[in-house]
């Protein structure tokens, strides 16, 4: 039988259309995640406010990326480059240059089960500065968990045309994300 | 917002098309098709092709061309991905060591009272002018392409694009030019390339990163 925290084979479902997998498979990822980052704060001396900041950069631009790995290859390792280049950006965009080498202590991809974070501070900040509409599609699927085809009627759009806006929110969060930080 | 938030929104995203590793192909065959059709259209191949081709001097030029091209093009695919490579300029050595070769074997056959005329040639100005101008638009297409990628290193992937774009334009060069000499190759074709790689950077800097 298949181990359900597989995260290679959860991809592979999700990649063949399957939500369930997907959304497990990004719990499981941030929950590996956040030890990862906070270690990986401490380890270039800084303290870990905005850790939860990180782990939802670092999982938005996995899921931009999520086709550049390769199903042929053990995902860990692509997981591992993501969180890194993601750490590193991040803290240079702080001033810190120090190497960050996280393979020293993110072996074990989804290892831990971590308490309930705090919020994050950006995203909030981050979401209220898209375009109405497209802040509104993102508000609904997420804060209030819609449909792709409820928000659709809601706003009297076409299901695709809630998708384009959703996936548009999501690459400028991306953005708003590299560029901003308090 | 909280992460478990942020996941509802990742999840109804799901079926977005991210990236493909045919992009990176599709885009550069689109832009050296450009490239191609801009030399055909402006310098041309040059009217002595078959004498030419009966000469080592040139089809040593092609050949160099040809393994540039192939070197810089996995230079560009391996830096694309989110693995971190290292000493990747070490990819290159093979180009390094076979225009090295070259050079010591026209210096061995060449009078020295030749060297001037061979390393200046007749088109040292053209050679700087079309290899940058024949690279842009596989420049620009390859970092449209490298955008949908997770390149580990902005810069580096920028500068492969541009070494792989300038490839390109000294490979359609080459056919028009009718300095063959190594000493000539070696010069004038790096010092064209040089911008475009340095464009390269400065524009993988900006836009590559994700």
């Amino acid at each position: 039988m298949e181990d359900p925290d597989d995260l290679a084979a959860l991809m592979r479902r999700a990649r063949q259309g399957d939500d369930g997998a997907y959304r497990r498979l990004l719990v499981r990822v941030s929950f590996w995640l956040r030890p990862v980052v906070r270690r990986g704060l401490a380890s270039a001396g800084h303290g870990p406010q905005d850790g939860e900041d990180i782990v939802q950069e670092t999982l938005l631009a996995m899921h931009l990326k999520r086709d550049t790995w390769d199903a042929a290859q053990p995902i860990e390792p692509w997981l591992r480059a993501i969180a890194r280049y993601k750490l590193v950006d991040h803290l240079r965009r702080r001033g810190f240059n120090k190497h960050v080498n996280i393979d020293d202590y993110a072996d074990s991809a989804a290892a831990s089960t971590d308490a309930d974070p705090a919020p994050a501070v950006d995203s909030r900040r981050l979401l209220a500065a898209l375009p109405d509409r497209q802040r509104r599609i993102v508000e609904q699927i997420s804060l209030e968990g819609c449909r792709a085809a409820d928000v659709a009627a809601r706003l009297g759009m076409s299901e695709g045309a809630v998708r384009v806006a959703l996936h548009r929110a999501l690459r400028t969060l991306a953005v708003a994300f590299r560029k901003g930080g308090p | 917002m909280r992460t478990d938030q942020l996941i509802e929104a990742l999840v109804a995203d799901r079926k977005a098309r991210a990236w493909s590793p045919r992009w990176l192909p599709i885009a550069f065959a689109l832009g050296l098709l450009v490239s191609l059709v801009a030399f055909l259209a402006t310098l041309g191949v040059r009217p002595d092709i078959a004498p030419a081709l009966a000469t080592w001097r040139f089809d040593f030029k092609i050949a160099v061309m040809l393994l540039a091209l192939v070197l810089a093009w996995r230079l560009c695919r391996v830096l694309a991905s989110p693995f971190e490579v290292r000493r990747p300029a070490w990819r290159l050595l093979p180009l390094a060591i076979v225009l090295a070769a070259a050079l010591v074997a026209e210096l061995a056959l060449a009078p020295v009272a030749t060297w001037g005329t061979r390393l200046l040639g007749t088109n040292w100005a053209i050679c700087l002018t079309a290899i940058p101008l024949l690279s842009l638009a596989p420049l620009g297409a390859l970092l449209v392409a490298l955008r949908s990628a997770a390149p580990q290193s902005p810069t580096r992937a920028g500068a492969a694009a541009g070494l792989l774009a300038a490839a390109s334009g000294a490979t359609l060069y080459a056919f028009h030019c009718f300095d063959d000499s190594p000493l000539f190759v070696a010069t004038w074709y790096l010092l064209a390339a040089a911008p475009v790689v340095l464009l390269g950077i400065l524009l993988g800097h900006r836009l590559l990163r994700w």
